[in-house]
């Protein structure tokens, strides 16, 4: 290894990773007076650097990458989303055990995924925290929903999510700014579902529609996924971090990636190493204490890294539990094209992406069902901004030219409604991530290598979301699509870049990842087709006939579970304050705590979790306990 | 390009940027590129850097033929999909030699009906070839590099159309504006109730 360069200087608090887990930390330190120093793997964030209100014109390739890649079949990359990242990053892969089928999406940008995603914001019920002792499946989190609903409360307030009061069981309310109306597809799917016995309520998503601190109201235009230049929507970056900076006790070092923690004879963390990526150097910063936020697959892999004769398993690992019950969300879409839209009077049907969801509607009909846990679902539809591969569904289907073509294009504009099924899955022994004992990345830090399996629940369950969806699509006179897009696993192709129609709440980033047209114009944002270098082709499913349509492990992107929270120290790295056993002075606040993965987008819990944290952190360092 | 054109171009560009201050992320080699794009869909002239004169006056027939005009509204031609087209085939070799072995089956197909080309041929011998080969139901050992190398230039000229501000005008695509508040869109939500029968 080359020569590290140390500094003197003993930080309170180092925070490695800026998404939702890190940039709450250090926005929460900060506001208590705690100074930090913040490590990203990747560049600042320059809000200049937004695609928000662009048109595809814009572009001298409007999308289709600089090269027309996507009509050869490359990746475009991310042409108009604050992506920033995906499943292949240059010199960073990642391997897959032979048998596994799992893509690990990774940002690398200040605010990381939270610059983009798809902003659903859901509490965990009370019973999500105790699926042990409901079903016997799983595991018990330490904590109960009465242990984390203040910090709920207070993200909630400070983040601006909207939503309306409803007294679900499965989706406990929350303090909600005012949601916007529904759309016209919108209240079919309500109509439709009502009919089919299901409760549509508006969609619970973290963006502002009123002025908070400082932040303007959402103006509607409908490009989260690009980033908001208003800072209206949530994002770690402009909602969390740059307004922390402004306190003064919060230093950002960009380019750097963490390699491992050091530590000393009694077994604390004294000091993070990273690389400098601007020149390549190896660097140290001295800390009292350190805070993982960096997703919990990385912070699992920093922890594996961090061997040393006194921990041999890597640190805070001798339960042999670190980057175990990884877990990602059970995904399947339907989409349809619903005549009744057809000739609609048009209007702005942008908003702020989804203003309906379904929460899961069975919670108390498990004994009747033949999978344990539940799914939401989260609806897509409308006239989109037009882009590479918009219409590509109509040609397909009338083909020919002229007029004819042009008129099947604008009868099928903003008539197909999308429904995609986010369910729990269950950890299981077989789903887990190791370091690799041969790859390594570019600057020499052994890679992970991911195994993974889904179990029969999350397989009826998908089950389950097929039957639903084309009941309640073909309520409101739906004519169904192939199942398609991000969620459609099994025999759907990926869709191109932009997309016109529906974007279902948690959407796929526009990922840019060119793939032949599904014949399916508005099918939610395609998956990216394949994983890091290393990764075995093709998908082990698709030679079970049988096997539902399921997403392939890691595609939904809700990577969580790999450095759990509990109270027997033989069984899980961190206690219940994600505070690991072992090491008083580390704490892991990103998904890697999470014991189950609730059909809850994970965001909203690793906020609440993490602002938690930080506050026991700030008591433990005032108190000189770490 | 000369300064008053590379002015023009920025201005033009500086007019939608400015809001959201997204300019310097584009490149001095992407405004290239545009200037030479707009000026084709402001009908000006545009050489094209990846096919013939030849070659690139066929493919403007063709996207004329795939979106025309329409009752007095500008169709694939004023939109400059050909120029489009020619501009990502000059950065990808492998969408060049489809261009270029397509537009050549054009040609050799219209030589069997008795033309010296494509071009060269009457409006309804351009419009018997193109009916045999826009429709996948006409498959054979003959047509099949027809069909694929159509399927694709009509994939293009959609794509080229749609995304350019003359298609999306006319698709009345209403969005990506700020708006004060979300109105309920009700006079959409009556039409869509009563022919869905909700």
């Amino acid at each position: 290894m080359a020569q590290v360069t140390s500094s003197t200087t003993v930080h309170d608090v180092v925070v490695v990773g800026s998404g939702a887990g890190g940039g709450t930390v250090t926005n929460v330190l900060a506001n208590m007076g705690v100074s930090v120093l913040l490590l990203e793997a990747g560049p600042m964030l320059n809000i200049a650097d937004l695609k928000e209100h662009m048109w595809p014109y814009n572009v001298p390739h409007r999308g289709a990458g600089p090269k027309g890649q996507a009509y050869t079949n490359e990746p475009t990359g991310f042409t108009y989303s604050a992506t920033y990242g995906g499943s292949q990053l240059d010199g960073e892969p990642y391997t897959v055990a032979p048998g596994s089928d799992f893509s690990w999406f990774r940002s690398r940008i200040l605010g990381g995924r939270t610059n983009h995603y798809g902003r659903v914001t859901l509490r965990l019920a009370d019973y999500d925290f105790k699926p042990y002792t409901t079903d016997s499946l799983g595991f018990d989190w330490p904590i109960s929903y009465n242990d984390l609903a203040p910090y709920y409360d207070k993200a909630e307030q400070f983040i601006g999510v909207t939503g309306s009061i409803e007294g679900i069981r499965s989706a406990p309310d929350g303090i909600f700014n005012p949601p916007g109306a529904l759309k016209a597809h919108d209240v079919l799917v309500q109509r439709a579902c009502a009919k089919n016995g299901i409760r549509a309520v508006a969609a619970r998503q973290a963006v502002t529609t009123v002025a908070r601190n400082g932040r303007p109201p959402c103006h509607y235009c409908g490009q989260c996924g690009r980033g908001c230049t208003t800072a209206s929507n949530y994002a770690s970056s402009y909602v969390q971090i740059f307004p922390a900076m402004k306190t003064g006790k919060v230093q950002v070092i960009a380019n750097a990636m963490a390699r491992e923690l050091v530590t000393d004879a009694s077994g604390k963390v004294t000091a993070v190493s990273y690389v400098d990526k601007t020149d390549g150097s190896e660097k140290q910063v001295r800390c009292r204490s350190v805070v993982l936020a960096a997703s919990a697959c990385e912070s699992a892999r920093l922890l594996l890294n961090s061997k040393s004769s006194q921990h041999p398993q890597g640190l805070a690992n001798s339960s042999g539990k670190v980057g175990r019950y990884l877990m990602d969300t059970v995904g399947y879409s339907m989409s349809a094209t619903v005549p009744a839209l057809s000739g609609m009077p048009h209007y702005n049907s942008d908003g702020y992406g989804s203003h309906l969801y379904v929460p899961w509607w069975l919670w108390d009909k498990h004994k009747d069902l033949n999978f344990a846990r539940g799914y939401h679902i989260e609806v897509g539809g409308g006239y989109g901004m037009p882009g590479i591969g918009s219409f590509q569904g109509a040609v397909n289907r009338v083909e020919g030219y002229g007029i004819p073509m042009k008129q099947a294009i604008r009868d099928n504009y903003g008539t197909s409604i999308g429904l995609s099924g986010r369910g729990e899955m269950i950890p299981n022994e077989d789903s887990y991530c190791e370091v690799d004992p041969e790859v390594k990345d570019r600057w020499g830090i052994p890679v992970l290598r991911f195994h993974w399996k889904w179990s029969d629940h999350e397989l009826n369950q998908v089950r389950h979301m097929q039957q639903t969806f084309r009941a309640i699509l073909e309520t409101m006179g739906g004519q169904i699509a192939a199942p398609g897009g991000r969620g459609g696993g099994r025999g759907a192709a990926p869709t191109t870049a932009m997309d016109t129609g529906p974007q279902p709440g948690s959407q796929a980033p526009q990922t840019g990842q060119a793939g032949p047209q599904t014949g399916l114009p508005n099918a939610p944002a395609g998956q990216p087709a394949t994983g890091g270098r290393g990764q075995r082709a093709g998908n082990a499913a698709a030679a079970d006939p049988n096997r539902p349509p399921i997403s392939r492990g890691g595609a939904i992107i809700h990577e969580v579970g790999t450095v759990r929270m509990g109270d027997d120290p033989k069984t899980s790295p961190l206690n219940k304050f994600c505070q690991a056993h072992e090491v008083k002075n580390l704490f892991v606040a990103d998904g890697a705590p999470f014991v189950s993965n609730a059909d809850k987008n994970p965001t909203h819990t690793i906020i609440a979790l993490a602002w938690r944290t930080a506050e026991y952190l700030a008591e433990e360092l005032r108190k000189g306990n770490v | 390009m000369s300064d008053i054109t590379r002015r023009d171009v920025l201005r033009r560009l500086g007019l939608t940027l400015m809001a959201t201050g997204v300019l310097d992320r584009v490149s001095a080699e992407e405004i290239h590129h545009f200037a030479q794009a707009a000026q084709a869909s402001n009908g000006g002239s545009y050489s094209p850097k990846a096919l013939t004169d030849h070659e690139y006056r066929t493919l403007v027939r063709l996207t004329d033929f795939i979106i025309p005009v329409e009752n007095g509204k500008p169709g694939a031609v004023a939109a400059g999909a050909a120029a489009w087209i020619d501009m990502l085939a000059s950065e990808n070799a492998q969408l060049k030699s489809i261009y270029t072995k397509g537009l050549a089956w054009m040609d050799d197909a219209m030589k069997k009906r008795d033309a010296k080309d494509f071009l060269s041929g009457t409006p309804e011998q351009q419009t018997a070839l193109l009916d045999l080969i826009a429709f996948r139901r006409n498959a054979s050992l003959e047509l099949d590099p027809g069909i694929q190398f159509f399927t694709m230039a009509r994939r293009m000229t959609v794509d080229a159309f749609y995304t350019s501000e003359i298609g999306i005008a006319d698709i009345d695509y209403r969005g990506n504006r700020p708006q004060a508040s979300y109105p309920e869109p009700t006079e959409a939500i009556t039409y869509a109730l009563k022919r869905s029968g909700l």
